[in-house]
C-alpha cells in the first residue's frame, strides 16, 4: 500500500499511558508470559514422570529465589489474564462498555488481581509452616 | 464453478476466511479456564515443597487427574489460540508469518499431549 506523503498518525510513545491502554496492552504481555509458564509446568508434570531425582531438581529450581520469583510473576499474571479475561467477557456481552465503567473494571481487575495473588502466596507460606 | 453468490460465499467469514471459529474458541477455552485455573493456583498452594511420592497421591484423589488433564488441554488450546493472534499482529513477512503459526501449533500440541501422557505416567506407573 502506498502511503505517499500522507501524515503519519502519532507514534504511540507519544500518547499519555491510560488505565485503559496500559490494562489492554498488559493481557496481552501476561499471556505471552503464561505461555512461557505453561512450558514450565509441562517441564514439572515431565521432571515427575521421569523420576524422584529430576522432580527433586526442578522442584529445588523453583525453590530457589529466582524460581520463586517467576512463580511469583506467574501467579499474578494468571489472576490478571483471568480476571481481565472476565472482563474482556462482560464486553463480548456488550456490558461495561460506558468509559467510567470501563476505568472503574480496570481498577477493580488490577486490585484483585494483586489481592488475590497475595492471598495465594500468604497461604502457600502458611502450607510452610514459616519454615522457610 | 460454483453456483454461490461472492456475497454468499464470503459471508461470515472475514478476512482470516474462517469466520468466528477462532474468536470463538477462544471464548469456549477462556470460559472452562476460570474454574480450572482457579483450582490449579489452589491445588499448587497446597503442593508447594512436595515430593514426587507425595504428588503421585495427591494426583491419585478423586478429581485432581481428571481436572489436572482438563487443565492441561484447555491451557495449550488456549495459549495456542492466543500466540496466533499475536504472530498474526507483528509477524508481516508471509513465509515468517506461515512458519511461525505452524511452529505455534506444533509446540502447542507437543507440549499438551507430553503434559498429558506425563500426568497419566506419575498417576498410573511406578
Amino acid at each position: 500500500m502506498s502511503t505517499g506523503n500522507r501524515p503519519l498518525s502519532p507514534h504511540l510513545q507519544v500518547y499519555k499511558p491510560q488505565i485503559t491502554s496500559v490494562l489492554s496492552i498488559f493481557h496481552r504481555f501476561t499471556g505471552v508470559g503464561l505461555a512461557v509458564g505453561a512450558l514450565m509446568l509441562a517441564y514439572w508434570l515431565n521432571a515427575a514422570a521421569y523420576g524422584p531425582e529430576a522432580f527433586e531438581r526442578t522442584q529445588a529450581f523453583l525453590a530457589h529465589w529466582f524460581g520463586k520469583l517467576l512463580l511469583f510473576g506467574w501467579t499474578w499474571a494468571l489472576l490478571y489474564h483471568l480476571c481481565n479475561g472476565i472482563r474482556h467477557m462482560f464486553w463480548d456481552a456488550g456490558l461495561g462498555l460506558e468509559l467510567p465503567q470501563v476505568r472503574a473494571s480496570g481498577w477493580f481487575v488490577y486490585i484483585a488481581s494483586v489481592v488475590l495473588t497475595l492471598l495465594a502466596w500468604s497461604a502457600g507460606y502458611g502450607m510452610l509452616g514459616g519454615s522457610y | 464453478m460454483s453456483l454461490r453468490s461472492d456475497l454468499g460465499r464470503v459471508r461470515g467469514l472475514g478476512s482470516a476466511n474462517e469466520g468466528t471459529a477462532h474468536w470463538w474458541a477462544q471464548r469456549v477455552t477462556a470460559i472452562a479456564l476460570i474454574p480450572l485455573s482457579l483450582w490449579f493456583i489452589f491445588s499448587a498452594v497446597t503442593l508447594v515443597g512436595i515430593d514426587r511420592a507425595g504428588f503421585k497421591v495427591w494426583l491419585n484423589e478423586p478429581g485432581s487427574i481428571l481436572l489436572m488433564t482438563l487443565f492441561v488441554i484447555a491451557l495449550f488450546y488456549h495459549m495456542q489460540l492466543g500466540l496466533q493472534v499475536v504472530i498474526e499482529d507483528y509477524v508481516h513477512n508471509e513465509r515468517n508469518k506461515i512458519v511461525s503459526l505452524v511452529l505455534n501449533k506444533l509446540v502447542a500440541v507437543f507440549f499438551g499431549v507430553s503434559s498429558v501422557i506425563a500426568l497419566l505416567k506419575v498417576a498410573f506407573g511406578g
